[in-house]
């Protein structure tokens, strides 16, 4: 009865499957990575302006570089007082932190972080990944695939503005305005960008996208003129979306004060993991559109030598890897570049990268037509 | 003066007003810090960074060669203590913290001595005017040593032994040259 209930190919495996996978994305790679990010971002900083940043924090003798130091953060954020203006509307007020966070853990749903396991022979050599039991390591195999990420991920809005609202503040209510106007400037944009990408694939399935990159960087997503005007302006607002440095007028904490000004302890701390899980959940998708997925040279060579296990386990690796190397990327530039101020971000956005984004659409269809 | 408008030109052309460039720049110039600093962290080569941090209590910056530190008494030759109570230190301390007790020195070389010889650290400004004052080298500042954190406030008081514990004999001629010193130094 069980047997037949988790047999593979049914409902009840399919599902199952697709909560590990999830489980693996969320609580194994996203929120661990998070909470190195926090750290990673003060003590790369750091080493950006010539200073140390954090390196104390240790478990007993292990010092870890501090790493642990997000782990003090967090017992902070826990046992700080957990303040609620009077005024404030307390049921949108815990709803906030909520709909900041969550919505980018679904979106992240439909990335592919691995090559496709085959369950039948795990340990055995399967050049080409031909199987009769392939296992995509991708929690949902969407079709509309990047148009889900959208639109689950431009929920996050609805977290900047409801805390801005329920904040029962002035200056957060108009730090919610602002993170809603940008957030809608910059999505048109991105998805102008995805859509130059949906028309050179041909598909908006995240894991087919995959499949059809190769394992060379010439034969990543990237190579090509279009793709690399699609990857600048997918970055840009894909930085903007997670409202950081130089696209953090919404919380513009020294100057204008954001919309969770009167967040405190752990409702604050789920603001501020939400951002780095943005950040990782929108690099993995630069990973997977333009650079490759999980691929890499001499993936090919690989697969037809190591056991089905092993080179899967080094795929998500690989892929692990990348999507560090990008988050990495987004904090050199959040502590690079300086603030704009908000007439400047809404003209950038609106009169510069959007109709860059448009024209990079008949572009993409151009190099279509001529690559024939 | 009639007030004037100046007109600053703005930066135009598109290289400036993409901000693209400009971006790249920036990016390579941090870049290049992150990877000096983290890749000379990583080998083991602290000194070939640009890193200004001072890891304190781990790593101390060298005090300059004048720098005031705790009070410490000199010694004569046979270990007694230099000074000979002239009360030129406590006269001069502008905060009062130096309080000496004078006594009859027991041998006839020197009239007095301190029997009590006390300096209030807490009340001490480190100004240095208790050494520049004292004319036969027994009170020092140059231990490089901070006043040390206690518990009780009359523990920062240091009696004469605590003083003198850290002092040495000087360098300085018991009882001075005599008047003809400049005469003798030149032959």
């Amino acid at each position: 009865m069980l047997a037949s209930l988790l047999s593979y190919g049914s409902p009840g495996f399919l599902a199952l499957s697709a909560a590990a996978k999830s489980v693996f994305f969320v609580f194994l790679f996203s929120l661990p990575l998070a909470g190195i990010l926090t750290w990673m971002e003060r003590r790369q900083s750091a080493m950006m302006q010539d200073r140390l940043g954090p390196n104390r924090a240790n478990i007993g003798p292990f010092r870890f570089w501090g790493i642990p130091q997000f782990l003090a953060d967090a017992v902070k954020m826990i046992f700080k007082e957990d303040f609620v203006p009077p005024e404030a509307n307390k049921f949108l007020f815990a709803l906030a932190p909520v709909l900041a966070v969550a919505p980018v853990f679904i979106a992240s749903a439909i990335v592919p972080f691995g090559a496709p396991l085959c369950l039948d022979r795990l340990t055995e050599v399967v050049p080409g990944g031909a199987c009769a039991k392939p296992v995509d390591l991708q929690a949902a195999h969407l079709d509309a695939g990047l148009l889900f990420y959208f639109a689950i991920s431009s929920l996050t809005v609805y977290g900047a503005a409801l805390a801005g609202w329920a904040s029962h503040n002035k200056w957060a209510l108009m730090g919610g305005l602002r993170a809603s106007s940008q957030m809608m400037a910059y999505e048109v944009t991105m998805g102008m960008a995805v859509m130059a990408m949906f028309l050179l694939y041909g598909t908006l399935e995240p894991g087919a996208m995959v499949a059809s990159q190769g394992d060379w960087p010439w034969q990543w997503g990237i190579a090509g003129i279009p793709q690399i005007i699609a990857f600048v302006l997918f970055l840009t607002s894909a930085i903007a979306e997670s409202k950081r440095t130089p696209f953090d007028i919404p919380e513009g904490e020294s100057e204008v004060i954001g919309y969770f000004v009167e967040y405190s302890g752990m409702r604050f701390g789920m603001f501020y993991l939400g951002e780095f899980v943005e950040i990782i959940v929108s690099s993995a998708l630069m990973v997977t559109v333009f650079f490759g997925g999980w691929r890499f040279p001499g993936a090919e060579l690989l697969a037809s030598h190591l056991p089905n296990l092993l080179f899967v386990l080094v795929t998500v690796l690989v892929w692990s890897l990348k999507v560090f190397l990008f988050c990495s990327f987004q904090l050199l530039i959040r502590w690079t570049l300086p603030r704009f101020r908000a007439d400047q971000l809404l003209r950038l956005g609106w009169q510069r990268l959007l109709p860059i984004s448009i024209a990079n659409v008949v572009l993409a269809a151009g190099w279509i037509l001529l690559r024939r | 003066m009639a007030v004037t408008v100046k007109t600053v030109a703005r930066p135009s052309g598109i290289e400036s007003r993409s901000f693209l460039l400009g971006a790249l720049h920036g990016l390579w110039v941090t870049f290049r810090h992150l990877a000096i600093n983290w890749l000379g962290n990583l080998v083991g080569r602290r000194k070939q960074t640009k890193i200004a941090t001072l890891s304190y209590p781990e790593e101390k910056m060298p005090y300059p060669a004048r720098n005031r530190g705790l009070h410490r008494l000199m010694k004569r030759d046979d270990g007694e203590v230099r000074c000979v109570a002239c009360m030129m230190c406590p006269t001069v301390c502008p905060a009062h913290c130096i309080t000496i007790v004078p006594e009859e020195a027991p041998n006839g070389s020197i009239e007095k001595r301190p029997r009590i010889f006390e300096i209030d650290e807490l009340r001490c400004v480190v100004c240095g005017l208790c050494v520049e004052a004292c004319p036969c080298d027994a009170i020092r500042m140059d231990t490089g040593v901070h006043a040390l954190p206690t518990i009780r406030r009359a523990d920062a008081i240091l009696d004469k032994e605590a003083l003198l514990s850290r002092g040495e004999k000087s360098t300085a001629t018991q009882g001075g040259q005599g008047a003809f010193w400049r005469i003798r130094v030149k032959a």
